[in-house]
């Protein structure tokens, strides 16, 4: 027997009752498209993740001075000026996981060019802070260390700013003025879309710590020798959880904060919000994984129960089919070939509802979709598995009737 | 149709020697369907094997027929002894060796005559075109080549009988076997029937015909009359002495 005429025939056994097929197929079409579905998010997350992680840089801590205090009125993170230019230079000199460190102040501002004006952030940092946070340039060349000594009036800036404000024209060399300070840009940073928290990254002028707090911060309001927030880097991610550890106690030392007392600071820890988000996704799939797996094995059910009425439904078939000279094996190939056109069907057409449905949930829902082809042809192995493996049983069965108890039928 | 290459001399197509069948051995149920039975068909030959219900006849018939095997005793099917073979091995000879014509047709319902026709050739691995070329020459030969693309249900009960002969030929088997092909048919169809089996004879085949009928016993050259499981006694058939006469 030819390959072509047992998927012929089989394809001739299904066609005539072919509802029944596709019913019967249903268990694997639900149970493929969940996992298509599952799979596209699953994957669509987790890269979303990996490229918000090294936008933002992974190995990374951020301190942040604690709130100030009005009355029983507790004011925002980084009102109160705890964290010092001081406690930057311990960190680096005192954590040997440390890699990078940067103090921030930040404030926000009406940026002007010429006729044009935008109200937009300034952030006051130090030359660590663009290793941390992957800043790369587009344009220009990074403040120089004169720049940083000498409260030097030059800015870098992201590029939604450079839009606002030049509308096509070369930034690099011109004056802007922010909060009436004249500012000369000296570079322009690669655009980073989204930050970490859903606003512009790009809206953003860079300046020189020194040159915020001595030309910027009249807005803010600091002491001499505060930051804001210290950013920290580190070489090796399995270093954080150690390092974060010893910028606690390292800074509870320096403010001399009494064991038991609440610290004046608050250590965040980046990759712990991640690692958070990546279990909730794994989560998810491995609950999603699991549907799939149990929607495939009731199908299977479905296939092997079906092929097993259809086995006694056709018993004069089989007999006819062995008198004429067809053996066990031709028996078998035939009903097996029927129950894996069913699971393969189901798993093509499974496929394809899960694409459509993937698709969908990326319109509908905000969620991150991502459809690859290895996935496809696993469904397809899976689909195809599924139908042979309870296939078997009923192909079995068939085979070893005996002609003469079915042509008796 | 390919003539039976048996020629005198050659071996039988069909020797059994000394056969029983029991059902259900050694249980309280116990049948013994067969008891001693020795038969030898030669090439060309037209046998019937006759006696009523109950008499083993169609237990011998699914032996002959490789459909069963005999509790003791041989039995050589064109030569090959079918106690060394296993289920796939008789499946070969069947196809080879045998071609089965049952009392209910035994059509498959969803597929035209040709196809039906041309079944046993899927099993022989025959490309489809050929197949469908050989059975619609087989169609022809039969006289209903206008009626190849119906279904059975389309077909008169001789009309599907003689697809389903046109079926058991297709392989070019030595061997017809034959279970009261007339059984479902008119007497008027039935006499066509076993003209065609006649017409199989001369052309080189054996025919086995199993029946209860002795008018459709009678148009074979021998007759085996079975009662209780065993041979009873050997009649020369009337029919065919008749015609023979005539010739």
């Amino acid at each position: 027997m030819k390959a072509l005429d047992i998927i012929a025939m089989a394809a001739f056994a299904l066609r005539g009752n072919w509802l029944r097929s596709v019913l019967t197929a249903l268990g694997v079409i639900i149970g493929i498209a969940a996992v298509i579905v599952m799979v596209a998010v699953g994957r669509g997350t987790q890269t979303e993740l990996d490229a918000t992680l090294s936008r933002l840089g992974s190995n990374r801590i951020e301190i942040f001075a604690s709130s100030a205090r009005s009355g029983a009125v507790r004011l925002g993170a980084g009102t109160l000026s705890t964290l010092t230019s001081s406690d930057m230079d311990a960190i680096r000199a005192e954590i040997p996981e440390v890699q990078y460190v940067s103090g921030q102040i930040r404030g926000g501002g009406q940026a002007i060019f010429a006729e044009r004006n935008w109200s937009t952030s300034w952030n006051g940092v130090t030359a660590d802070y663009f290793a941390i946070n992957n800043w790369q340039l587009l344009q220009g060349e990074w403040f120089n260390p004169r720049d940083y000594a000498g409260a030097g009036k030059v800015a870098i800036i992201g590029t939604s700013v450079r839009d606002k404000l030049f509308d096509g024209s070369d930034p690099i060399g011109a004056t802007i003025r922010l909060a009436r300070v004249p500012l000369r840009v000296v570079g322009v940073l690669q655009s980073k879309g989204q930050s970490g928290w859903g606003g512009d990254a790009d809206d953003v002028i860079m300046v020189p710590l020194e040159s915020a707090r001595r030309r910027l911060s009249g807005t803010v309001g600091l002491a001499a020798d505060g930051v804001q927030q210290i950013s920290v880097g580190v070489g090796r991610a399995e270093d954080l959880s150690r390092a974060s550890q010893a910028l606690g106690d390292l800074l509870r030392q320096r403010h001399k904060i009494a064991p038991g007392a609440e610290d004046d600071f608050t250590i965040r820890n980046l990759s712990e919000i991640v690692s958070t988000r990546t279990q909730t996704t794994r989560m998810m799939s491995l609950l999603l994984g699991a549907v799939a797996g149990i929607s495939l094995l009731v199908g299977g059910i479905g296939i092997m129960n079906i092929m097993l009425v259809s086995v006694t439904e056709r018993i004069r078939e089989i007999g006819l089919r062995m008198a004429v000279g067809a053996g066990p094996r031709e028996v078998r190939l035939q009903f097996l070939a029927e129950a894996m056109m069913i699971s393969l069907g189901g798993g093509v057409i499974g496929i394809a509802l899960g694409v459509v449905g993937a698709l969908l949930m990326a319109r509908v829902s905000a969620l991150p979709v991502q459809l690859d082809a290895p996935v496809i042809v696993l469904a397809t192995a899976f689909s195809v598995a599924t139908g042979l493996f309870f296939g078997y049983y009923p192909a079995r069965k068939a085979s070893n009737l005996d002609p003469i108890d079915a042509l008796r039928q | 149709m390919i003539a039976n290459p048996a020629i005198n001399g050659a071996p039988p197509v069909v020797r059994i020697e000394a056969v029983d069948k029991t059902y259900n051995a050694g249980q309280p149920g116990e049948v013994k369907a067969l008891r001693a039975v020795s038969l030898h068909i030669n090439g060309g030959e037209f046998v019937a094997i006759m006696g009523p219900s109950g008499s083993g006849k169609t237990t011998l018939m699914n032996i002959i027929g490789c459909l069963d095997t005999p509790s003791s005793g041989s039995y050589w099917c064109g030569g090959v002894d079918v106690a060394t073979l296993n289920a796939a091995g008789r499946a070969e000879l069947r196809l080879r060796q045998i071609g089965f014509v049952f009392q209910g047709f035994h059509l498959l319902p969803r597929q035209n005559a040709l196809d039906n026709v041309a079944l046993p050739l899927i099993y022989a691995g025959v490309p489809r075109a050929q197949r469908l070329a050989r059975a619609r020459a087989a169609l022809d030969q039969i006289g209903l080549a206008d009626r190849a693309l119906h279904r059975p249900t389309e077909l008169s009960g001789g009309q599907q009988q003689r697809v389903a002969i046109a079926r058991a030929l297709i392989n070019a088997p030595p061997i017809v076997l034959a279970d009261e092909p007339t059984g479902a048919l008119d007497s008027r169809t039935g006499e066509e029937i076993l003209a065609l089996f006649t017409t199989l004879q001369r052309q080189g085949h054996t025919i086995i015909l199993i029946t209860h009928d002795p008018e459709v016993a009678h148009h074979a050259d021998r007759i085996c009359v079975m009662r209780d499981g065993e041979l009873h006694e050997e009649l020369v058939g009337s029919k065919s002495l008749a015609r023979k006469e005539q010739s």
